[in-house]
Parts: C-alpha cells; structure tokens; sequence
C-alpha cells in the first residue's frame, strides 16, 4: 500500500465519505475510489454492490481475485427532546450500534442522572446542528413537541439529506407543522419525506413501545434504501 | 458491520501517524472468514518493523503470528496472505479457539 493512498483513505474517512479500496490480489496493486468515481471502473457492479450492503469481501474475476474493502461512516442517531421516550430509545439506539446524540435545551429535561453515559446537549439545536452532525448517513427525530425546539432541527436534517427524518405528533400537530415549514420556505416535497406520525404502525402505547416503533423505522429505511452507499 | 467511530485506537490513523514518524509498517487486514471468526472481514491490525502492533484481525489468537511474518514483509517489501485455522498443522499455536478460518492479506506501506 502506498502512503498517499492510506493519506487519502482516512481523509475520506474522517469527511464521512462512503470509499472503496480494491486490491489485486496477485499483484498487490490498489486503487481507492470514492462512491461517487466507480462509474465506468471495470469492477463497478461489484464495487457498488458493496458500497450498497456495506460488506467487504473476494471478488473472483477473469483478471484474478480482487479484495473489495468498503468504509461506510457509522451511522448516526440525533434526537431532539431528552424525554421520557428518549430515555427507552437510548439504549435501545446503542443496541443497535448508532452513535447517539440527545439535544434539549431544557435543562429539567436534559439531566446527566437521566441520561448517564449517553452524548448529551443541554443546548439549544440551533447551537449544536451542524453539517458535521447532519448528513446522508444520520436519522433525525424530534420529539419535544414543542415547535420552538422541534421545527429548526427538521429544517436542518431535511436540507443535510438526513436518511430519516421523523417529528412525534398527531396529524393535527403535523398539519401545523407543515405550515410553519413552508413558511420559512421548506421545499413542499421535503417536507412531505418527514414521518409523522413517527415510528412503524404497531399500536405502541408506552413510551418504551414508541421507541421500538421510532427504532424499526429507522432500521427499516436504513436497510431497504441503500442508505449504506448513498454518496454525497 | 459499519465501519464505527473514528477513535484514537483506529488501526489505519495509527499507521498513518507511524508512518508520519518514519517508522516503517505494514497493514494487516482479514479478506475472507469461514464459520466463526473473531474478527469480521475488513478488521486492521498495523505493525512496525520493531514488532508493535495496535488494532487486531482476531481476538488476540493469531495477532502474534501476524506480526511475525508482517516484521517479514515490510522486510522484504512484497505483499502476503496468511490462513489460520483449526485444521492448521500449526493450530495450537496459532489456530483459532472458536473453530473458524481466516484469511489475512499483510501489505508494508510504502513511501
């Protein structure tokens, strides 16, 4: 391996970026791609199918074996409103390997003895989004309830492309909701991506059923929308 | 599955900090499992010419032979790929308690 391939392969790394590193296996020659230069590479249903799964592996070809190693960021879980749902969600998100984030302004809510060992913001959204918190490869849910926490945060994940992007909330709720976001000149079709009512249909009745609803959507939209090999 | 948090344990920022310093490494990376393995496909393990390591390819059964033969190979500056499995002749030395195989492809970084 050569040190400017390794140089540029963290650097994509740390940017978050979904890269392939091909190696020939009888020659020990490499080649890094990002996800959005395998077009036209010789291997590319190959690449992009790995780019898609997030599985490494041996591809046999006619020109000798090449290992297809893909690095696709972790993925990441913000949610707005550190309460009583977030408290079932939380390990729950861990569980399954998100990195988490929880961002509240209301310190009452927002309390370390709550959320011991979790990521945790007592600040408002508008302090702590950022594009380096917000991208392809991260969910956003909003559960405060309360428009002055809930709607900048939304606005935020639906212009960084978050994956998944879900507001708790009645229709009725949602219907003032969506107002509001056109207002402050949300793309009508953007808006309509937001799940809301949040979480898959299961009847959940308990803060904790509400966190496995949020939790199976999520999951559900990861898997099943290439989300793993979206490219930005 | 995904590649996780981007830490101070990460194999491949090791190596490139290493390699910063001037030492002189090789990666180590497992390209095929079969049955149970400690360590999915894609895990680093990056060693020094002197014999550190940081990272891992297995749970801590073959990291030693790794080393060894990647202490080789950033010798020679020729690329090599390692198998260890139970039914290895040398398995109780380096073979994998769990029963599983793997196939670790060891490559020197060159500047």
């Amino acid at each position: 391996m050569d040190r400017s391939l390794l140089t540029s392969l963290n650097e994509a790394r740390a940017a978050r970026r979904p890269v392939a590193v091909i190696t020939e296996l009888e020659t020990g020659k490499k080649r890094l791609l990002l996800s959005t230069e395998v077009t036209g590479d010789s291997l590319e249903p190959q690449i992009s199918a790995r780019l898609t799964s997030g599985k490494s592996g041996v591809e046999e070809t006619p020109q000798g074996d090449h290992f297809i190693q893909v690095y696709i960021p972790s993925v990441r879980l913000v949610v707005i409103g550190a309460v009583h749902i977030t408290q079932a969600l939380a390990p729950i998100a861990k569980a399954c390997e998100f990195d988490l984030t929880i961002v509240d302004p209301r310190t009452a809510f927002a309390t370390p003895e709550r959320f011991e060992g979790y990521s945790l913001h007592a600040d408002w959204p508008e302090e702590i989004l950022n594009a380096t918190l917000l991208d392809p490869f991260t969910a956003l849910v909003a559960v405060t309830h309360d428009p002055k926490i809930d709607d900048f945060p939304l606005k935020a994940a639906l212009e960084a492309g978050c994956f998944y992007v879900g507001a708790l909330g009645s229709r009725k709720t949602h219907a003032k909701r969506v107002a509001r976001l056109l207002d402050a000149g949300v793309d009508q079709n953007a808006i309509d991506t937001i799940h809301s009512p949040i979480g898959l249909d299961i009847g959940a009745a308990t803060p904790a059923e509400i966190a496995v609803a949020i939790m199976a959507e999520i999951i559900e939209k990861l898997r099943n929308q290439s989300v793993l090999g979206a490219s930005k | 599955m995904t590649e996780t948090s981007f830490e101070k344990f990460d194999a491949l920022m090791v190596a490139q900090n290493w390699v910063n310093e001037g030492r002189k490494i090789a990666i180590a990376t497992v390209v095929e499992t079969w049955g149970s393995a400690p360590r999915p496909t894609g895990s680093h393990l990056v060693i020094d010419s002197e014999g550190n390591f940081e990272g891992s390819v297995s749970g801590g059964c073959v990291e030693g032979a790794v080393v060894f033969d990647a202490v080789d190979a950033i010798e020679s500056g020729k690329p090599t790929m390692l198998e260890f499995g139970v039914a290895d002749e040398t398995a109780w030395e380096v073979g994998l308690s769990c029963g599983g195989r793997i196939k670790v492809y060891v490559e020197p970084v060159t500047t």
